[in-house]
């Protein structure tokens, strides 16, 4: 596979996951429980979406055809779309979100981390800004679900359901294929499925004082790298998408 | 948002942010949380958006003694016929710039 590919194939996927968790995460403004977290969501929210711009305009110069960050957010169809299963999984209640993002800033704060030290020198730069950000998703998260685990019986109750229903999507964060090979190869990307210990290490202490425990998964589920998605996927895109496809070239 | 928020279990913070280094605390508002660590994090979330601060304290709400309204003339009334208090006696020279 050439690295050029490989490149934007992995901007793509990068960007597609901060995108969708974004616009998910931005679902909850105006219907937090409270004031403070209804500013914190999305504080959250733009902090991904923010990561995706920088990644969407990096990949329309690497494949060099004249698209943009517009182009590739709102002009795409499911099919198109590269994102983890996991950051397309529906909001469910508080526990749902705040699980969600924990899993997701667990991985990608290593993974940000070692993209530092990236040869490819736009990547590292991205990854310098990101990597503080997703530092205090974990944070975050992980401080409501120590508290929804280890409170009252119905919070305890739905952060067990959140994991039990969430945790079939954990191993797709760590696979490899042609694409990560050739980055790693190249000394472009990190290797996803080197950084399962420190995540291992990260829930596990969040789990321990949360009273919870991680599931013996023996089918996860997996495709969103290659565009197989859930439904909710295509009904995410149709509201983030509306305003493109129904004013083409709209802009303000 | 839900129309009653719990401030049974979510009591009141005071925020205090820092907006440099060598500058004091100051108050600019309240939060409400759970917890000591929680109430950071809310403060973080709603009063550091736009680069206000470099540090943050939060502080329980009931643990502040405030001076009673009502003793207002008796606290504050008789420093206003001192004025000898103010620094507006001194010639300043030109070399100090201002105070």
């Amino acid at each position: 596979m050439q690295t050029r590919d490989a490149l934007l194939e992995l901007l793509l996927r990068l960007g597609d996951d901060c995108l969708i968790l974004g616009h998910r995460v931005s679902e909850w403004c105006g219907h937090a429980p409270i004031l403070e977290e209804d500013m914190a969501l999305p504080n959250m929210g733009l902090d991904l979406i923010g990561q995706a711009r920088t990644l969407y305009t990096y990949a329309g110069e690497v494949e060099g055809k004249g698209r943009g960050e517009d182009d590739l957010a709102y002009l795409r169809t499911d099919r198109e779309y590269r994102n983890l299963l996991l950051v397309e999984r529906p909001n469910g209640d508080f526990a749902h979100t705040m699980l969600r993002q924990l899993y997701f800033a667990a991985f990608m704060e290593p993974y940000w981390r070692k993209m530092c030290a990236s040869k490819d020198e736009t990547l590292a730069g991205i990854a310098g800004k990101a990597v503080k950000e997703m530092a205090y998703h974990i944070r975050h998260a992980g401080e409501w679900v120590i508290r929804m685990g280890d409170g009252t019986e119905e919070s305890a109750r739905r952060m067990a359901d959140a994991v039990d229903a969430l945790s079939i999507y954990i191993d797709e964060l760590f696979q490899t294929d042609d694409v990560t090979d050739t980055l790693v190869a190249a000394g472009i990307a990190p290797d996803p499925s080197g950084l399962r210990a420190e995540w291992d290490r990260t829930i596990d202490m969040v789990f321990t004082e949360a009273r919870l425990k991680l599931p013996d998964v023996s089918y996860p589920q997996t495709g969103g790298r290659s565009g197989l998605h859930g439904e909710e996927l295509g009904h995410l895109l149709s509201e983030l998408q509306y305003m493109q496809r129904t004013y083409p070239g709209m802009k303000w | 948002m839900t129309a009653e928020a719990p401030t049974k279990d979510t009591p009141l913070w005071e925020v205090f942010i820092r907006p440099r280094n060598g500058l004091a605390h100051r108050h600019c508002g309240s939060v409400h949380a759970a917890d000591e660590v929680l109430a950071l994090q809310a403060a973080r979330d709603v009063y550091t958006r736009r680069g206000e601060g470099v540090s943050i304290w939060v502080v329980p709400s009931n643990a502040i003694t405030a001076s009673d309204p009502l003793n207002k003339d008796e606290n504050f009334e008789p420093t206003a016929s001192k004025i000898y208090r103010h620094p507006t006696f001194y010639e300043i020279p030109e070399e100090v710039g201002n105070m």
